[in-house]
């Protein structure tokens, strides 16, 4: 009775996505990890170099300004779209008529391909022509975001609120419709405020959704390239380099494929290593 | 603590309703003493939420007046009315200790904390609640929780009432009856008035003093457990209350008597004169149903036993008749004829029970 029934046919049932898993991420993260440790030369020459380009990439200074811009975006991103998020959530109506205008809304930044927003907003923010840019400078504020870093990274935070903060919305807003009517009206009974409905049952129920919204938009935020690629090109000068925009500059600018292979492995040991942090810390725990 | 009065109380979910069954909750009137235990029994959707929902304040109703004591709370908010509800589904703030929890109306209404940490302990004694105060509240059982939620209402001294909305529903089916005889000794012991909406009758009828009987948006019986089962009001009530539940039977009046299958038969209340209703019928409980050497006619259906006593399906001109026949007692093989204990057959006109007439 206790022994497993024994049944390899079962593997050929699993083969499909093993292929699929294969050549869409194992394969070509093997390659990476083949790069990373050789010296390329033309020719197709490969030379066996071990750990020199992880020391180096670790000990470069450029790599560490561009991860500290990358974590400041991150920081500063969640920090804005998170409690902006449940704030427009809990100001959505629950019923009715304007629930479905207000989805469509919402869902509509999300909507648009990543290279038409930083098209958009690099328009949009055109000191001379450009909406924003024109408004700003005609109210007498100095504004470039060709030219000044500071306005460079105003721009880019307003392009990544304006196209993500609908994302925790709608994640924040399904964690609200779940909660039972029963509860609010406890809650009257109780005599609780306002405030210690948010705190006592509708943050406590968005829990599980919240932890979805931080960890996606850390991912995603981690990994940005497409937006401020269009929109600053990393500029002006190094201003807004972010990782991503570093590393095809590494890879495909300078072709150093080796820094370029190990920069990508540190990188992804990053995201995986704070995405377990932020997992831990976040996942509600069971009993006291 | 007070009395509640449900003063010409009408409600319908529509803007303007019109005909009779646009009235989710048809007029009714219903005093309430203090300290009592009440129960609101009904099938589903029969308007029990709906009541309890303008009792609690979470509902205004369209027409008539909620009065606690002698003030109108017919507009008064829910947090205002002093009053505490025990849900279907467990409301425990999962964040929170059971401590916290049970503290948490006292700390919304500004009660000190010494106080407050004497009421909670004599909370949690009173339910049992006390060896787990300091545990969280989202991991505790079903049972728990509803222990929680009601002791959030019973730690407030000043509570009007305490409602239940069908609070075993989720409750697994050998701590339900604990529960309820927890609920009926704390009821015992403080004598807060209780309201218990339910459609179980067993749940009703042990735990009430007096139970509210309802259907279709209407009141249709207030009595104790032994009024409703002993005299129904209304064919509904008899076969709504009871295992199985009373037998009602077309019949037609003729010759100053009530005739069912051709066969005469004795009933309590015979009117003077024959009325108008549409529909005539006799209502007999199971209980006093027998067997006979004459009288109505039957054929036996089906017999299911039921430990003591069997249950017994007879057919008499296609009317089901259902009867308890004692385990060690004989089913006749054939001639069977039905007979009914004198003096608890009653007629009922369009339903509802025709008057008495002292002969």
């Amino acid at each position: 009775m206790n022994d497993k029934t024994l049944n390899q046919k079962g593997w050929l049932f699993v083969l499909p996505v093993v292929v699929l898993v294969a050549f869409n991420a194992v394969i070509p993260l093997m390659t990476v990890v083949n790069y990373s440790v050789q010296e390329t030369f033309g020719d197709n020459l490969f030379f066996f170099e071990g750990v020199k380009w992880f020391q180096e990439v670790l000990h470069s200074e450029r790599f560490h300004a561009a991860l500290l811009r990358q974590l400041t975006f991150t920081g500063i991103i969640l920090l804005i779209e998170i409690p902006l998020g449940v704030i427009i959530a809990l100001a959505m109506p629950r019923k009715g008529f304007w629930v479905s205008v207000c989805l469509v809304l919402m869902a509509l930044p999300l909507l648009i391909p990543w290279n038409v927003v930083g098209a958009m907003w690099n328009i949009f923010a055109l000191p001379d022509i450009g909406l924003l840019g024109k408004t700003l400078n005609s109210l007498g504020l100095d504004y470039n975001f060709t030219r000044q870093p500071f306005s460079a990274w105003a721009t880019l935070i307003a392009m990544d609120v304006w196209h993500w903060t609908s994302l925790v919305v709608l994640l924040a807003y399904a964690g609200l419709s779940s909660i039972p009517d029963a509860y609010y009206q406890a809650a009257k009974i109780d005599g609780a405020s306002n405030w210690a409905v948010f705190r006592y049952i509708q943050l406590p129920k968005m829990n599980r959704v919240l932890t979805i919204a931080i960890l996606l938009r850390f991912m995603d935020s981690f990994n940005i390239y497409t937006e401020p690629f269009v929109l600053t090109g990393g500029g002006p000068g190094n201003a807004t380099t972010l990782l991503s925009i570093d590393l095809v500059k590494v890879a495909l600018g300078q072709f150093d494929l080796g820094p370029a292979a190990a920069m990508s492995l540190i990188y992804f040991l990053i995201i995986l290593l704070l995405s377990w942090i932020f997992y831990t810390v976040m996942s509600p725990k069971e009993g006291s | 603590m007070s009395r509640i009065t449900l003063d010409n109380l009408r409600h319908s979910y529509m803007p303007e309703p019109q005909a009779d069954e646009d009235w989710a909750l048809k007029r009714l009137n219903i005093e309430w003493d203090d300290g009592g235990a009440y129960a609101l029994l009904g099938p589903s959707g029969c308007g029990k939420t709906t009541l309890l929902n303008i009792i609690s304040g979470l509902l205004r109703p369209s027409e008539g007046r909620v009065l606690f004591e002698d003030t109108d709370v017919t507009d008064m908010p829910t947090g205002q009315r002093n009053i505490a509800q025990v849900f279907q589904f467990p409301v425990v703030y999962d964040t929170m200790s059971v401590r916290e929890n049970l503290a948490f109306p006292l700390r919304n209404r500004g009660v000190g904390e010494d106080e407050i940490a004497a009421r909670v302990r004599e909370i949690a004694a009173m339910l049992d609640l006390d060896t787990m105060l300091d545990k969280r509240a989202a991991g505790l059982t079903a049972d728990e929780k509803q222990k929680i939620s009601l002791g959030r209402g019973l730690v407030r001294d000043d509570v009007n009432v305490i409602m239940f909305d069908e609070p075993l529903t989720v409750i697994d089916p050998h701590l339900k009856w604990q529960l309820r005889s927890k609920l009926k000794e704390l009821h015992q012991r403080i004598r807060r008035t209780m309201i218990y909406v339910t459609h179980d009758q067993t749940e009703a009828l042990t735990f009430a003093d007096k139970v509210v009987v309802m259907h279709d948006g209407q009141v249709v019986q207030i009595g104790t457990p032994v009024e409703l089962f002993e005299r129904p009001q209304h064919t509904f009530v008899g076969h709504f209350i009871g295992s199985p539940g009373m037998n009602v039977l077309p019949c037609t009046l003729a010759g100053g008597r009530a005739v069912f299958a051709n066969t005469p038969v004795a009933v309590q209340n015979l009117p003077d004169k024959v009325p108008a209703a549409r529909r005539i019928e006799i209502g007999i409980r199971p209980e006093f149903v027998h067997f006979a050497d004459e009288g109505i006619p039957a054929r036996i259906v089906k017999v299911s036993d039921a430990g003591r006593y069997r249950v017994i399906e007879a057919e008499s001109e296609n009317t089901r008749i259902h009867m308890l026949l004692d385990e060690d007692k004989p089913i006749p093989a054939e001639n069977i004829h039905l007979g009914f204990t004198p003096g608890q057959a009653r007629l009922y006109a369009d339903g509802w029970l025709m008057e008495e007439v002292n002969r």
